[in-house]
């Protein structure tokens, strides 16, 4: 279904070439390089594969950019493997569950709403940062199940908690978050047994018949702020962008709810929020007939999995009533996405609200923001994107 | 009207009556521990697999092509393997039994 394209709304594939030929391509990155692994099933068989590509390597080293030089804590349970891991991931597992109950869903409907009713009362907006940063700071509130108004916080810090505008590793914004999260831990270390925040939640955990620590804590606070910052942030806003240019989608979304479930997989699919995650080799491997060296990185490169042809029919069209659509913008296997029920529900409850009260959303004006890996150039989101909304 | 018995990771067994939808939806809305359906059945979060009992393999059918591929380095993977949201309910699955992968 060949749609005409709108220069805003069009998310290009800069790794086709590269995936067709060798499959992977090395980049660099602060002298730590990393092999980029760009096919489906590749990326499937490396992330199965927790043995030979750990995620326990010193923390910040499976992340890129490598944040190895701006942060000592562990993120948990994303940065270990099996058995750490299991144990870690089975005491938060039911808390990112949530988002599926009743009470959050119409929770998160009225402030997705209320977020709705103040972009169509002004009329026109700055996506980034007038509509999908406090939504994306308000929605969080629900995860953590903390007062609405800490959110206001957080909107202050900006798009990313580590990293500022003109710095992708910026320490001092890191800091920033430490003595929040401290702040907060302390204070829910008052009466952890009457708390019912996400900070009581992990304080009365049981880890390996003890109490987690609170670097341990702080680990699964960071991971929760950091993971599901910038992503739905682009989520949302390249959501805006997608229907201002399609607004045809966004008409039969109206007529025919029944297919939101299957738009939100394929609108993940085809922005895939996170590029790539990485991994480190423990010992000698291959990908793609590449040889990986032990202590060396690769990288999982969901965004280009996503686009593999091999796989996904038109693979740069989004055909928002896709039906086998196995993309892996959440991931694959153990360390699947966290927060991917939030992000899923959040990216719900917006289109199923733009698709009843939205009439037409215009672009009037727009800036890229282009991830620059290697050689290649992908387009992410937007550092702006100017619209007006009726 | 198909009755389709699951049997849990804790070897609890449930028997579910429906006439359409998928496998999926069947448990999910009757909150089979071990299927969660987290990518609504679109055959991306593998959260809906299930082995199929070897005598009913017939009646449910092997997987499609991108079935097999995400199965492929899912946990727990064997031959009667399925991602539930694949197999569509019709009165042939009638008395199947299917075991929750995870
Ligand atoms: S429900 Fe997600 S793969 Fe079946």
């Amino acid at each position: 279904m060949p749609t005409k394209k709108c220069p805003f709304s069009d998310f290009p594939d800069p790794f086709a070439a590269a995936r067709e030929a060798e499959g992977i391509q090395e980049i660099d990155d602060q002298g730590d390089p990393v092999k980029m692994v760009l096919g489906h099933r590749n990326v499937r068989k490396s992330a199965h594969d927790w043995k030979t590509y750990q995620s326990g390597a010193k923390p910040g080293r499976i992340v890129v950019p490598s944040e190895v030089n701006i942060r000592d804590i562990r993120q948990i349970p994303f940065e270990t493997d099996p058995p750490e891991h299991t144990a870690y991931r089975a005491l938060v597992e039911a808390w990112f569950r949530r988002p599926l109950e009743e009470a959050y869903e119409a929770a998160l409907t009225e402030l997705i709403n209320s977020e709705l009713d103040r972009a169509l009362n002004a009329g026109a907006m700055e996506v980034v940062h007038d509509f999908a940063l406090p939504l994306q700071s308000r929605a969080l509130t629900l995860l953590l199940n903390c007062p609405r108004q800490e959110a206001e916080h957080w909107i202050g810090w900006g798009t990313h908690v580590f990293r500022s505008d003109d710095d992708p590793l910026d320490s001092g914004k890191a800091n920033q978050l430490y003595d929040y999260l401290d702040a907060e831990i302390a204070r829910a270390g008052k009466d952890p047994e009457n708390g019912t925040d996400l900070y009581a939640h992990l304080l009365r955990a049981e880890y390996k018949g003890r109490k987690l620590t609170i670097e341990e804590i702080k680990g699964v606070m960071i991971l929760t702020f950091a993971g599901g910052r910038d992503t739905v942030i682009n989520a949302v806003t390249n959501t805006l962008a997608y229907f201002a240019g399609n607004p045809e989608d966004l008409a039969r979304l109206k007529e025919n709810p029944d297919l939101t479930t299957r738009a939100v997989e394929e609108l993940v699919r085809y922005f895939s929020p996170l590029t790539h995650m990485g991994r480190v080799a423990t010992k000698d491997a291959e990908v793609s007939g590449c040889p990986v060296a032990a202590n060396t990185r690769i990288s999982l490169a969901w965004a280009a999995a996503n686009r593999d042809p091999g796989v996904f029919e038109n693979p740069n069209e989004v055909v928002i009533e896709r039906k086998a659509n196995p993309h892996l913008g959440f991931g694959f296997g153990i360390h699947k996405c966290l927060g991917a029920p939030h992000a899923r529900q959040v990216l719900k409850v917006l289109i199923n609200a733009l698709a009843r009260r939205v009439n037409k959303i215009e672009v009037t004006n727009y800036e890229d923001n282009i991830e620059q890996w290697g050689e290649f150039e992908r387009k992410v989101g937007f550092h702006r994107l100017q619209i007006q909304i009726s | 009207m198909a009755n389709i018995t699951f049997i849990t990771q804790a070897g609890k067994s449930l028997k579910l009556a429906a006439d359409s939808g998928s496998v999926m939806e069947l448990a999910v809305n009757n909150n089979v521990p071990g299927i969660d359906g987290d990518c609504g059945g679109v055959c991306s979060c593998a959260t809906c697999h299930v082995h199929v009992a070897p005598e009913d393999w017939e009646k449910t059918g092997a997987p499609g092509d991108l079935e097999k591929d995400m199965l492929e380095f899912d946990d727990n993977v064997n031959e009667f393997s399925r991602l539930s949201c694949q197999i569509s309910i019709t009165e042939a699955l009638d008395g199947i039994t299917l075991k929750v992968a995870n």
